[in-house]
């Protein structure tokens, strides 16, 4: 078991035939991800990477039974990619793209809040069950099969937390990259609910940054809520407020949302919070010995 | 991005929201005109005088004044055009005024008090949808006013699909104890209000204060735009209303090389791919004893040239006392930055400040021996951790 993504997953990628599109397409492939077609308006009919290319998902969901889109498409038209997936009842809608104006995606959540489809990101890595499937951009190869669920806002630092357990022998249930966009699809505390659910998954990783309060809401659930053990790292702790730290939601706007204030709530909701990103996969290592 | 004052208020007499009229100058001479000008409109002699800086508290630095003649005009606006301006928010150095706004007064004296309040539209990422925030308490600072009372401070949660209701306007009036003519101009006000923001994809449209004129005008005399930057290619119009005189130079340079560049005080500079490790390497850099200069995301490819541009932008900063480059290498492989980096080194001849490379992720033992056998007087470091000693090594 796992979450959200597993080798029965029927994945398609928006944006297929484009250059990221078909980069990372054909990295999935060769990870052993399920890629059962691409969409690509206008090229319809076509094949690309041995597999089809529809004009809509609707097309391709017809064709081919996917029920995970990935979404490389340009911000300008990201947020109707994401519409379009959820029309055609795609349960789960990973998307890639970074810079997708917020008042658009204010509109995609609300067009989501009245469907069942899952979204995740905007402006993220995607999904991974290591030796499964990967639905998304890491690097696959420095992902071990495991039981430790990670939950990130970023990107590289996520690959430095997975190298990280990798490294210490402990291996990975799922990673989500929930995306650093202001507004995203799946937060902090809907990813936690999921792992806490999952019997594979041993030991959480949450790696949140500044602004917003999404660990602050997901710290306040595992407080009441914890079966295993969760551990913390805020990114930004020297960050000035008021700058855009480069992911458009990482901006410290008042006192709740600087990364002392998280790390205090967190800390105080029963989470091994750690001050230095170097100390991630020991500290997770240790709680998993003393379980 | 943000706006100055002056193109705010250009944005929402476009929506037809009512605002203290005025004309931007960039000479005493200008100024006059147009204070003659607003004089046959208005008939007033008083006009108000208002520094265009990006920040806020500029009447507390001495950038907002009032003239209560053509010739206080000159005078004031010859002060104000060119000065330091120091207020809470442009720190110690201040900022220099190059424009000035000349503005009708509209607290002239009438049948009622003038009185301000205090409205802004944003985003609540709580529940991912605008909000529109108001407060009887107008002209002060609205974080202060949260703090102390925060009961005076009102949201209207706005539905994206249907917009602001008119049942949520009337209710923003009775809120804010308003009747009468003033009752009706502020739903005149909140439509146009609301359809400014929303047209120019703006992340957050302050107007401190909106004023109650002694004739019951509502009007914005203060105005406040910050455009949603990722929105900013739909708006070639606002495109063009950027100052990059209000922006650090060094940041103007960074952004030219697509480099995402913030200059902070420190004496340790970073280049990092990737905005959370960018974030989490500062903190390491912190921890160690140190203090980051400044984040820096070279994004997903670090090649020969995005590092030398990385390397002169951070060195132009004389408190750097030593450079720390973190990637990790995911789709971009280590080996290519390695060389990338050693081909900067030899680029830039001697570096003033040692550089500790830390390579992680494809290809990283490659990478090493690269930088290892490069000949450079170059540190390469392991883990995260190996990162953090050889900081405090080279600080010691």
């Amino acid at each position: 078991m796992s979450v959200l993504l597993d080798k029965n997953s029927k994945v398609i990628v928006q944006g297929f035939t484009g250059s990221e599109g078909t980069f990372h397409a054909q990295q999935m492939i060769e990870y052993g991800t399920n890629v059962v077609g691409g969409v690509t308006p206008g090229k319809g009919g076509s094949e690309h990477l041995e597999r089809p290319v529809y004009n809509t998902v609707k097309d391709a969901v017809d064709g081919s039974g996917a029920d995970v889109s990935v979404i490389f498409v340009p911000p300008p038209f990201a947020a109707d990619a994401i519409m379009e997936a959820a029309e055609a009842d795609i349960k789960l809608i990973i998307t890639i793209t970074e810079g997708i104006p917020v008042a658009d995606m204010v509109k995609v959540k609300e067009y989501l809040s009245k469907t069942d489809s899952r979204l995740i990101g905007p402006n993220c890595p995607g999904i991974i069950t290591p030796g499964e499937a990967k639905a998304g951009i890491m690097p696959g190869f420095i992902h071990k099969k495991g039981s430790v669920g990670i939950i990130s806002r970023s990107g590289t630092l996520t690959y430095e937390a997975v190298d990280q357990v990798s490294g210490l022998g402990m291996g990975q249930s799922t990673c989500i990259g929930i995306g650093g966009d202001p507004i995203v699809g799946t937060t902090t505390l809907d990813a936690v609910k999921l792992m806490m659910a999952d019997k594979d998954t041993d030991a959480i990783i949450i790696i949140g940054e500044i602004g917003g309060n999404m660990e602050t809401d997901a710290a306040m659930w595992i407080k009441d809520n914890k079966t295993k053990p969760v551990v913390g790292f805020i990114a930004g702790q020297t960050a000035p407020k008021g700058r855009r730290m480069g992911h458009a939601g990482a901006i410290i706007g008042g006192k709740a949302d600087t990364a002392e204030a998280k790390m205090k709530i967190m800390r105080e909701c029963g989470i091994a919070v750690v001050e230095s990103p170097a100390d991630i996969g020991k500290t997770v290592a240790g709680l998993l010995e003393i379980k | 991005m943000n706006l100055h004052e002056y193109q705010g208020k250009s944005i929402l007499k476009n929506n037809d929201v009512a605002i203290q009229e005025g004309f931007v100058a960039e000479t005493a001479d200008q100024a006059v005109m147009i204070a003659e000008q607003l004089n046959k409109k208005f008939n007033s002699e008083f006009f108000v005088i208002k520094a265009q800086i990006h920040a806020g508290g500029r009447g507390k630095g001495g950038g907002v004044k009032l003239a209560k003649s053509i010739e206080e005009v000159r005078e004031t606006a010859g002060k104000i055009i060119g000065m330091q301006l120091v207020t809470p928010q442009t720190g110690e150095e201040g900022k220099k005024v190059n424009k000035v706004l000349v503005a009708q007064d509209v607290y002239y004296p009438g049948e009622e008090e003038p009185e301000e309040y205090y409205i802004s539209l944003l985003l609540d990422r709580n529940t991912g949808r605008h909000v529109l925030m108001y407060s009887p308490e107008g002209g002060m600072d609205i974080e202060q006013v949260a703090e102390k009372t925060p009961h005076l401070i009102f949201r209207e949660y706005i539905d994206p699909g249907l917009g602001l209701q008119s049942f949520q306007s009337r209710r923003v009036a009775f809120n804010l104890g308003l009747k009468g003519a003033g009752f009706k101009s502020m739903q005149l006000f909140l439509r146009g209000l609301y359809e400014a923001f929303i047209s120019s994809d703006t992340q957050l449209l302050e107007i401190n204060p909106v004023l109650k004129t002694s004739d019951s005008k509502i009007l914005a005399v203060d105005c406040k735009f910050s455009i949603d930057d990722s929105g900013l290619f739909r708006h070639k119009d606002i495109q063009a209303m950027r100052d990059l005189t209000e922006e650090d130079p060094t940041e103007v340079e960074a952004g030219r090389h697509n480099l995402n560049f913030i200059k902070l005080d420190g004496n340790v500079g970073c280049m990092v791919n990737g905005a959370g490790l960018a974030m989490a390497t500062m903190d390491l850099i912190k921890l160690s004893g140190g203090s980051p200069a400044n984040f820096l995301d070279v994004g997903g490819t670090a090649s020969a040239e995005t590092v030398e541009a990385g390397f002169r932008i951070i060195l132009q900063d004389p408190s750097v006392k030593a450079i720390l480059i973190n990637i990790f290498g995911g789709i971009v492989r280590c080996d290519r930055v390695a060389n990338g980096v050693v081909e900067a080194c030899k680029a830039f001849g001697s570096l003033p400040v040692p550089v500790i490379v830390r390579l992680q992720g494809t290809n990283a033992e490659e990478a090493r021996e690269i930088i290892d056998n490069s000949g450079l007087e170059v540190f390469s470091a392991g883990s995260f951790e190996d990162a953090a000693e050889k900081v405090k090594e080279v600080l010691a």
